[in-house]
């Protein structure tokens, strides 16, 4: 107001000053954490009290899974083949024997895994090439979309059609110790989501594997999917080339040093992309199966921590700084206006 | 909307009055284009001048003619969408950002097979992040459509010729040609040409707050022949036509003629009521509406102030370039690998990968054409990495800039009470830039000092009058007087803010004078007597000041064009020449008689005035006394008035001078009053001539008016001086104290002499007493010698070498003290300023700058001032703070960096030029420590921490196709990925940007130096980016390889059941949004319940989604379907790894800062942890004085400052 007298306060608006609330002044409450020498030394101490003893303990359940691992896909093929993917191809059941012994006591359940290698069921044309409509429902059997090549064969649909049930796994396992087999259930080896939501009850194989060109095993088209378990478990792939799936379980107790005769079908092609084939025989801990790596990981952080903390312990009592000592701004050595 | 052709000098047109509308998406900056123009005196090309292409027929708004010409009606649309075409207008607003086409784009191609993603899951994150976006426009949109439908909608009264009389109507409804009646307070609906008033002589007052936020009211007057149309009856008879100029938006100029009664009358902008002014002090007037609706100036003018980015925005865009880079590298290692790896497939007719079927293939995956295989999963890739692009990022910074500005909108501390004025942010765009500030450029006027002028001293005839003692000599005692310990009293804080100088008796706002030889009409004793005289009837007189009563008190009050004004004519009516009273041709004045006493009103006649602008620097007015004598009052700046002195009128010449250095020296304000009288019959020539060329319509209209009155301002005879006071604004020391701290240089550009600038430097603590002082000036000997010869190149060569000389010189004092620690400050002037910013001589110039603390330039012109601006800006690269108050500030304030305008009392155009406005200088101290500091901090951290979080993530995803053979495969759920930037880890970062402070406002003020981690860009330097960038790689590389060690083949659970596709998914997933989140848990500073409540919200969240998502019917959570509740969560395993991954992706930055901490701690850290330990939950908020902790602060401020 560029007048000699201002202008009339009293008619003047409501005075715009700004209402006082916590949030708008910004003056929450609030903790502000800092991170001073104690605060540090006592959360790497922390993390190392908690961690290893949970390395430990993961240590020692990995330690207390028996696991036999046999591999079997060069073995089961007669030395004086020279090409393996030609062997396999032939048509023919192949079986092969194998012999494991237990190297310790094995509590049942006991699981029966095949493990593939260089196996890529997380391909992307591999992933998408199913039809979850189809499977579970016994109207949408026409509902091939996304299986090509997989989708028709002499034009009716395949069911279950894609990729991924088409390669599915056949080498089958069947054991034997002194000469008494071992019963293997297949019963719920799959998912029970899986079971009752995803695959029909009345859904049954049609037109499988009736192609030209077989992928894998072939299915019975008397017995529901939701039923094939086997089927369900190689449906849902794994997330890396390496893998294991169920195959069974045995439900007997084995003894240090049984033999176990193992007769085995060996069907399935790993050779044309030299994956190995594997056969496991475990039992699980709270943990699940035999893996150190989780142990290992829990120590290694715990043990790294505990170093920290004593390292930063030593450092703050051999050489003690004053904290929040100014003279440590980096500028105030060397003062100027640049 | 942004008209961009008619670049007019680029000052008027920042004079753009409503609808400024902040336009936070505009991405394009007009001002590199604009400030190209400056210093061109560019001509308005749009507006031809003498061709009348606008006839408007008064009265007669149906006329052939007017109907022919089609004029647009007076409603009034200032939105930018509407109904319709908001959508799409708004869509192509958005999509004009590259990030946000990106993710169109993106969404456009998951509709091909070549998406790793369902259409559905890339389209809603990205529909959710335009919506919001979108949604914000609307409702800005929707706020400008109420006020326009108020605008529209007003009343006003429109004369109906039919039926003789006026009727109301809205505005909307006004047409070109109508004549309507306008009220006192009443807004005009469009531009009208004044008829007439209710006044006899047809003048009336106008408020035109609005469009150039001067308050004082203009005075516009009604030709003769018009003004005595007086009602209906008079009007019923009335017929005229007007030609006149195209519609245009120059507020100061208006050219026309009427053709009326057969005769033609010019027209100019005196008769020209313009929309968005108001009738004050007038009951009525008539106007014709010349412009209606957009071609009424005010909407011609409205166009966007040149749109600025901060710093911190440019360098996020060249950071999401390097992602974009890394987004193609990464996408086209996999698609090299992925076409090997598929040619490898098919060897003949032997089969690799035989469950791929390699022999059946499409073109995703053909061994045959591996190349094309590779190109299409390269656009796979594209897509699939595309979460290292932050699709959220521009939407949360936009979100958190908006509280920014909430938070300085409501900040009480910076809320002036006397004028009862907030700060305002008039952007959003620029908060991060205010913590970065390192040099303000400031002006002097109004900025550092109240702009209240104060008369405080005269010389009149020789004589020095008045005895006040003034700031700026009571600073300069104290500098006397205190030779070392200057900083003693008044410690860098709050006190001693609200001191207000005791009033001795009755102040007079505007007179701060004491001399009792010429008071109380004690000056008709003194010799010089009739001198006297002369000079306060030429004080009273020679204005433009309106009085007026104050409603409130009855009072009398003046309203003056500048608050100079106003003193001199406060000052005449104390000594006893009261202005009393103005009509359009005569003034009265209320004369003391210094003989009899007695008082006596005296009509003086005038007859002509000569208007004050910057380039005149003078005004005159010619009057006719009471006796008949011609006379021409004349005051203006000293340097304009000393070469127009008669032989005889340089009696006083050397006194008058003597005390005008004196006064300047005082730091005051001189105007140089002269006057002389004339003859009849030179003053009616020259009358003739001024009057044709005021009659000229042509462009150089002014330039010949100026040239005119040149003739008549001359021979004068020398009165004397004025000196005025303006004081300096409260707590301007400490804050330009605190600000020097903070090592923010501070130039100050001003008009002042030489002389006045140096002394207000030191009186507001800009210059040091232990300062060295380099002056560079041309007042030498041999350029005023070289001057006198009017040889022009001779006089710019040696200014130029002149100035070389100095600028040299003053580096070589700058490396020789260097070692000593010395500071510098530099004085420079106009005119060598001038020579300084040639192209020879800026570098050298810059550099030299560059060394000193502080630079004060002198007399410079609004121009340089813009110019001092850009160089500062692009060629030393800081970033810049202009702050000023007047309208010869706008063009700095819009070239800076950040313009900063002060809402005092010089009226609004800086206000609306500005970016950030408040009301005193001092609140420029917590606008750039405070708050300037925490939107730096909070911005650089966000924008880290988003480039981290995506990085982490985004980075998983590529390490998985690493396992996947590169064929596009995601490791996660479609839905997860899509709610990821949206829902578990935005809101997070949001609070992060919005509530973050790494130390208390107290703290901030009471260690300026904290703010230096902005000016040096500590947070976010390439070291720290990167450094997050790396942090980020390293949790994804932690994350994902530890996972897949751990959950590899063997059984996940007791179950004996393995690891899938889904499982491992979830896992690796848990672990991103888990240590993501702590990750900020960790950094932040301030951890409010909002914080709690977001983060670990954010974490619920994500396992309350996997929960629901996963009970879903399979058809819609597909792979996701009871994948959490049924494997992973009664896994132990899972909860183990995750435990493990989260702790052991937070280990690097947690060891990183405890060494960080301990060796190289950041000073905001150290200042933490002084306050932790010293006092202990003594933070003593906001508004206690700094007084018990001195101790630390000084210890600190020595090394900060560079004080030895």
């Amino acid at each position: 107001m560029s007048s000699t007298n201002n202008a009339p306060p009293s008619t003047a608006a409501a005075s715009k000053r700004p209402k006082y609330s916590k949030f708008t002044q910004q003056e929450l409450p609030a903790c502000k954490p800092i991170l001073t020498p104690r605060w540090v030394i006592s959360a790497f101490m922390l993390i190392s009290i908690i961690f290893v003893p949970i390395g430990v303990a993961a240590l020692f359940a990995s330690r207390d899974v028996i696991e036999i691992v046999d591999r079997y896909d060069s073995v089961c093929v007669p030395a004086n083949e020279t090409d393996k993917v030609k062997y396999i191809q032939t048509p023919g059941f192949k079986t092969c024997n194998r012999t494991l012994t237990v190297p310790k006591h094995m509590k049942p359940p006991i699981f029966v895994y095949y493990q593939l290698d260089n196996f890529y069921q997380n391909h992307r044309r591999y992933v998408k090439s199913r039809n979850d409509q189809q499977l579970r429902d016994s109207k949408e059997a026409n509902s091939v979309s996304g299986c090509k090549p997989e989708d028709y064969n002499n034009n009716s649909a395949i069911v279950p059609c894609g990729l991924i049930a088409w390669s599915l796994f056949n080498d089958t396992y069947s054991f034997s110790r002194k000469n008494v087999p071992l019963n293997v259930s297949k019963k719920d080896i799959s998912w029970k989501s899986d079971r009752e939501h995803k695959f029909g009850k009345d859904v049954y194989p049609q037109n499988f594997q009736s192609g030209s060109l077989i992928g894998g095993a072939k299915l019975d088209s008397s017995i529901p999917l939701s039923e094939q378990e086997d089927l369900v478990v190689w449906m849902r792939t794994a997330a890396l080339p390496t893998f294991r799936k169920l195959y069974g379980r045995i439900e007997v107790e084995l003894q240090e040093n049984d033999v176990i005769d193992v007769t085995l079908g060996n069907n399935y092609n790993t050779y044309s992309f030299n994956g190995k084939k594997k056969l496991v025989i475990s039992t699980t801990s709270w943990l699940g199966g035999k893996n150190d790596f989780l142990g290992i990981a829990y120590l290694t952080v715990g043990g790294l921590c505990f170093f920290l903390a004593v390292m930063f312990t030593i450092i703050y009592l051999v050489k003690p700084r004053q904290l929040g000592d100014p003279s440590y701004l980096s500028w105030n050595r060397n003062p100027g206006w640049h | 909307m942004s008209d961009v052709a008619p670049f007019g000098d680029f000052v008027e047109k920042s004079r753009t009055v409503l609808g400024n509308l902040v336009d936070m998406t505009r991405d394009i900056s007009w001002s590199e284009l604009l400030t190209f123009w400056c210093g061109f005196n560019h001509q308005d090309d749009t507006f031809s001048w003498g061709s009348y292409l606008r006839v408007v027929y008064c009265n007669d708004p149906d006329n052939v003619g007017a109907v022919s010409r089609n004029y647009p009606g007076n409603y009034v649309s200032t939105t930018r969408y509407s109904l319709v075409n908001f959508i799409p207008k708004s869509l192509f607003e958005q999509f004009r950002r590259v990030a946000n086409l990106y993710f169109l784009a993106i969404a456009c191609v998951s509709y091909s097979p070549v998406a790793p993603f369902t259409p559905l899951s890339t389209f809603a994150p990205l529909v959710i992040v335009v919506g919001a976006a979108m949604t914000k426009e609307a409702l800005e949109d929707w706020r400008r459509r109420k006020q326009d439908i108020n605008a529209n909608n007003r009343k006003v009264e429109v004369y109906c010729r039919k039926d003789h009389e006026f009727q109301v109507t809205r505005w909307k409804n006004v047409r070109v040609g109508n004549v309507v009646k306008v009220c006192k307070d009443q807004y005009f609906p469009a531009d009208l040409f004044l008829l007439s008033s209710s006044y006899v002589d047809g003048i009336c007052y106008v408020d035109t707050m609005n469009l150039d936020g001067e308050t004082n009211l203009k005075l516009k007057q009604s030709l003769d022949v018009t003004s005595v149309i007086k009602d209906e009856k008079s009007l019923e008879a009335f017929d005229a036509v007007i030609n006149c100029e195209k519609p245009n938006g120059n507020l100061f100029s208006f050219a026309g003629m009427l053709k009326y009664g057969g005769r033609d009358y010019p027209l100019s902008l005196r008769q020209i009521l313009l929309r968005g002014s108001k009738l004050k002090n007038t009951d009525f007037i008539y106007g014709v509406a010349v412009f209606t609706g957009h071609d009424t100036k005010v909407m011609q003018n409205a166009t966007n102030p040149p749109s600025k980015r901060s710093k911190i925005e440019r360098k996020m865009d060249k950071i999401i370039y390097i992602l974009f880079s890394i987004l193609i590298l990464i996408s086209c290692i996999g698609s090299v690998i992925y076409g090997i790896e598929t040619r490898r497939d098919l060897d003949g007719r032997r089969m690799r990968r035989w469950y791929l079927r390699p022999d059946e293939s499409t073109s995703l995956f053909d061994p045959k054409r591996a190349p094309l295989s590779a190109f299409l999963h390269f656009l796979t890739g594209l897509m699939l990495y595309n979460y290292l692009i932050p699709i959220s990022l521009y939407v949360s910074i936009e979100i958190v800039k908006v509280l920014q500005v909430v938070f300085i909108n409501q900040d009480q501390e910076m809320y002036h009470k006397e004028t009862n004025k907030p700060s305002r942010a008039r952007t959003s765009n620029l908060n991060d830039d205010l913590g970065q500030v390192n040099t303000i450029l400031s002006d002097k006027t109004g900025t550092l000092t109240c702009n209240s002028m104060e008369f405080v001293k005269c010389s009149i005839g020789g004589v020095a009058y008045g005895q006040t003692e003034t700031e700026v000599e009571r600073a300069l005692a104290r500098r006397d007087a205190e030779s070392s310990n200057i900083d003693e009293e008044v410690p860098a804080g709050m006190a001693g803010r609200d001191m207000q100088p005791a009033p001795s008796k009755r102040r007079i706002k505007g007179f701060n004078f004491r001399d009792d030889r010429i008071m109380d009409g004690e000056w008709g004793n003194q010799e010089n007597a009739e001198v006297i005289r002369e000079f306060f009837r030429a004080l009273a007189t020679c204005h433009t000041v309106i009085p007026a009563i104050d409603r409130s008190t009855k009072e009398q009050f003046y309203e003056a064009e500048s608050p100079d004004e106003a003193a001199f004519v406060v000052a005449a009516r104390e000594i006893g020449f009261e202005f009393l009273d103005r009509k359009q041709t005569f003034i009265t004045l209320l004369e003391r008689d210094f003989r009899s006493g007695r008082h006596v009103n005296r009509k003086i006649s005038i007859l002509d005035i000569l208007e004050y602008t910057s380039t005149r620097k003078r005004m005159s007015v010619i009057v006719r006394t009471e006796e008949g004598r011609l006379m021409l009052y004349s005051k203006g700046a000293d340097s304009e008035m000393f070469k127009r002195l008669s032989e005889k009128g340089r009696r006083f010449e050397t006194e008058t001078m003597k005390d005008i250095k004196s006064y300047s020296q005082s730091g005051l304000r001189i105007m140089v009053v002269a006057y002389r009288e004339l003859n009849e019959e030179e003053y009616r020539t020259w009358k003739e001539e001024i009057e044709e060329a005021k009659a000229d319509l042509s462009a150089d209209r002014e330039e010949w008016v100026h040239a005119v009155a040149d003739k008549i301002e001359k021979e004068l005879i020398l009165l004397g001086a004025t000196a005025v006071e303006d004081k300096l604004q409260e707590g301007v020391q400490e804050c330009i104290e605190m600000l020097a701290e903070a090592q923010i240089n501070i130039w100050v550009l001003t008009g002042d002499k030489q002389e006045t600038a140096i002394n207000i430097g030191y009186a507001c603590r800009l210059l040091r007493q232990q300062m060295q002082l380099i002056i560079v000036n041309l007042d030498l000997p041999e350029i005023v010698e070289l001057e006198r010869t009017k040889d022009r190149e001779g006089i710019e060569a040696a200014s130029v070498a002149s100035v070389r000389n100095q600028l040299f010189e003053g580096m070589n004092r700058i490396a020789l003290a260097n070692k000593f620690d010395a500071q510098f400050g530099l004085i420079i002037d106009g005119k060598s300023l001038d020579c300084a910013l040639s192209k020879k001589l800026e570098d050298l110039f810059l550099n030299l700058a560059g060394g000193c603390a502080t630079v004060i330039c002198c007399r410079s012109s609004p121009k340089q001032k813009a110019l001092v601006t850009r160089l500062v800006k692009w060629k030393m690269g800081r970033t810049t703070v202009a702050v000023g108050d007047g309208a010869n500030d706008v063009s700095m304030i819009q070239e800076a960096d950040i313009g900063v305008g002060i809402s005092g009392v010089e009226g609004m155009q800086a206000v609306l030029a500005c970016d950030f406005s408040i009301a005193q200088f001092r609140f420029l101290e917590r606008l750039l420590l405070v708050h300037g500091h925490w939107c730096y901090r909070r911005i650089a951290m966000m924008i880290c921490y988003f480039f981290y979080k995506n990085i982490a993530f985004g980075f998983t995803l590529f390490w998985f196709e690493g396992y996947a053979s590169f064929s596009g495969q995601p490791a996660y759920n479609d839905w997860y990925m899509s709610c990821f930037n949206v829902f578990f880890t935005s809101l997070p970062v949001i609070a992060l940007g919005i509530f973050d402070q790494d130390v208390s406002a107290y703290l901030c003020l009471k260690y300026p130096f904290l703010y230096r981690e902005g000016v040096k860009n500590i947070l976010f330097s390439w070291h720290r980016i990167l450094g997050w960038m790396a942090n980020g790689l390293v949790s994804s590389v932690i994350i994902f390889f530890c996972m897949t060690n751990t959950m590899t083949y063997q059984a996940l659970r007791k179950n004996g059941k393995v690891t899938d596709y889904e499982v491992l998914g979830i896992a690796l997933y848990s672990s991103v949004v888990l240590a993501v989140n702590c990750q900020i848990a960790l950094s932040i500073n301030y951890f409010t319940w909002i914080h709690h409540l977001v983060i670990w919200g954010s974490i619920a969240f994500w396992y309350v989604f996997l929960m629901v998502y996963g009970s879903l019917s399979p058809t819609l959570s597909t792979t996701a379907y009871m994948a959490f509740l049924e494997t992973s969560a009664p896994s132990i395993l899972y909860w183990l790894c995750t435990v493990l991954l989260v702790a052991t992706a937070l280990l690097p930055y947690l060891s990183y800062r405890a060494f960080q901490m301990r060796f190289w701690p950041m000073p905001h850290d150290v200042i933490q942890q002084l306050h932790r330990d010293g006092a202990k939950g003594n933070d003593p908020g906001t508004n206690v004085p700094v007084g018990d902790e001195r101790t630390p602060n000084e210890k600190l401020s020595c090394g900060g400052s560079g004080t030895p």
